[in-house]
């Protein structure tokens, strides 16, 4: 069988509801939400050099190139944040993220 | 002019900002010492306030350089000078507060300088790949900015709440830009807007609800809003002050330019989507805010509010309505800032303090500041002759006019629903027993108060420039 396009599509439609349901039923732990972030990138990067190779044009893979330059970045200021959260609440339940409310 | 003189000339501010930045950034690193502010915050407003001057300096008319990523034109030049008076009140509000909170470092006015590069990139946006960098740019600092209090668990709690919400938002972005440019085979606006004129097919049609949820998380307009509340309420108020003024300047400027020069073969579908979200917004931002005891948490809402309202402009589609939407974030942009200078003023004792019931009685202790906030919150309120009432009258009539009767009933609804936690405010300040008095404000925070309240109350005597400059500035997008 060949690989199409639609398969591709596929496996990151899949991958990307997985990261937003990961963060969004994630009851547990801030660096699950973390991986979530990234795996819904990854789907995109997948979308993106799919469409890439099937169109013939490189914008796509340009596109992911920036876009993985950018989320290590995020990854990193995200970790900043996190610490900075450790060092004031000694937890990072994602329960335990409630200080406001209403 | 040779083209690459050519394309500076035409992003002067942008890469004068940058250069800025990274010299502002030497200074505080080399200067060794204890990290603190010294005169950082001053050269970063002589910074913004150039930028902002040489947006007036560079050539006029419409220019898409840099490769076509870029494209300035009056509406771009219009929605900037905004982001930019918003960067550069936020941090002459900010001067006196971050030494008093003993967070005064130098990094701050840096990350101001990054994020207002990123939002005027955004604002220049002329392809999905430079739209993605500038929303970026902007959003990494902002993440920083809102945790900038690192010892304090409130704005760590923002700060991780605004990043967690916001990464998810640009992943949201980003799988509909992905969608686009595979259906399109660009990622160029005006490319995307040619392959528009077919029917557009299913994914398009996803690659916009993903592009529109992505944008509606950055101008946090319900289904999207859920972050506003916490982080507005835990970040430093000048934070907040700046997340409210310029990154919703910036917010709302990218989502009008790519609906408009995007998706115009798409009307139906994203109109549908716009109007939603305008419904939504107006009734969270009226009937969330009524139970707040807390003032920038009562602003959050006001601002998810306000958002609906200017969405409304931008749902009738028309050159009216976008320069509604103008109209509607220049004034909106005022309003803002005067209440944050007015929730700067309020301090007892050495501490800041956010409650609305500690406003009691101002009238009594301090009559200017009480009849300045007043105005304001008349303002937002939507009481004619004060400049809020004239916003929306820009937005309702541009929905008029388009046809949209049910959705300018409902936003004339809810804006009386939101009179009700404006008139109370009111009524606390001038009615209720006098609470203990506050301590005198710093200058510069009451000439923003006083400035701002002034505009918006004299704004009725001479509208002609906004509304002549909104107005040509809407003309380049059609």
């Amino acid at each position: 069988m060949e690989i199409a396009l639609s398969h591709y599509l596929t496996v990151a439609a899949a991958l990307f509801t997985i990261g937003i349901a990961g963060i969004i039923l994630n009851r547990k732990n801030i660096i699950v939400i973390l991986m979530s972030v990234e795996l819904i990138l990854l789907a995109v990067n997948v979308n993106l050099v799919a469409f890439s190779s099937y169109l013939g044009d490189l914008t796509g893979q340009v596109f992911s190139l920036f876009i993985l330059t950018v989320a290590a970045a995020e990854a990193a200021i995200g970790l900043a944040i996190l610490v900075t959260y450790f060092r004031n609440r000694g937890s990072i339940a994602v329960d335990d993220v409630n200080m406001m409310k209403g | 002019m040779t083209p690459i003189a050519f394309a500076f000339a035409h992003s002067l501010p942008e890469i004068l900002l940058a250069a800025g930045a990274l010299v502002l950034l030497m200074l505080g690193v080399f200067r060794g010492g204890d990290g603190r502010d010294w005169i950082i915050s001053e050269l970063a407003i002589a910074l913004l306030g150039a930028a902002f001057l040489l947006l007036f300096f560079e050539i006029k008319g419409s220019a898409v350089v840099w490769d076509g990523a870029f494209i300035d034109d009056p509406f771009g030049r219009f929605m900037k000078g905004l982001v930019l008076i918003g960067a550069i009140v936020s941090l002459i509000l900010s001067l006196d507060f971050m030494r008093r909170e003993g967070i005064d470092l130098f990094e701050f006015p840096v990350l101001v300088v990054i994020a207002a590069l990123g939002m005027l990139m955004l604002v220049s946006a002329q392809n999905l790949i430079a739209l993605y960098l500038g929303l970026e740019l902007m959003s990494l600092a902002l993440y920083v900015m809102a945790a900038f209090h690192r010892g304090n668990v409130r704005a760590s709690e923002a700060g991780l709440k605004y990043f967690a919400l916001g990464a998810l938002s640009s992943g949201m972005l980003l799988y509909g830009a992905s969608l686009l440019y595979g259906f399109t085979g660009t990622v160029s606006f005006a490319g995307i807007a040619q392959a528009f004129q077919a029917k557009p097919s299913l994914g398009l049609v996803f690659g916009i609800v993903f592009m529109l949820a992505g944008l509606s998380f950055k101008m946090s307009v319900v289904p999207f809003h859920m972050w506003t509340p916490d982080v507005y309420e835990g970040a430093p108020t000048p934070v907040t002050a700046f997340f409210a003024s310029a990154a919703k300047m910036a917010a709302v400027a990218i989502t009008v330019r790519l609906v408009m020069t995007a998706f115009p073969g798409a009307a139906p579908q994203w109109r549908q989507i716009v109007v939603f979200t305008a419904i939504l917004s107006m009734a969270i931002g009226a009937f969330a805010a009524i139970g707040q005891t807390n003032i920038k948490r009562l602003m959050a809402y006001s601002s998810i509010g306000h958002m609906g309202f200017a969405l409304v402009g931008l749902a009738s589609g028309t050159e009216t309505g976008v320069q509604g939407v103008m109209i509607y974030m220049a004034i909106y942009l005022v309003m803002t800032l005067g209440t944050f200078a007015a929730i700067l003023s309020m301090r007892i004792t050495g501490t800041y303090v956010e409650n609305i019931g500690d406003l009691a009685g101002l009238a009594r202790t301090n009559g200017p500041m009480a009849f300045f906030l007043g105005a304001m919150m008349l303002s937002l309120a939507g009481i004619p002759p004060l400049a809020g009432f004239f916003a929306k009258w820009y937005v309702f009539n541009a929905a008029i006019q388009a046809g949209l009767y049910p959705l300018a009933v409902i936003g004339v609804l809810a804006s009386a629903v939101a009179c009700f936690y404006y008139l109370r405010i009111v009524k606390i300040m001038y009615f209720d027993e006098a609470a203990p008095k506050f301590e005198t404000a710093s200058p510069a925070v009451t000439a923003v108060l006083a400035v701002s309240s002034l505009l918006t109350v004299f704004f009725a005597l001479w509208p002609g420039p906004l509304v002549s400059a909104a107005g040509a500035a809407a003309k380049s997008l059609f």
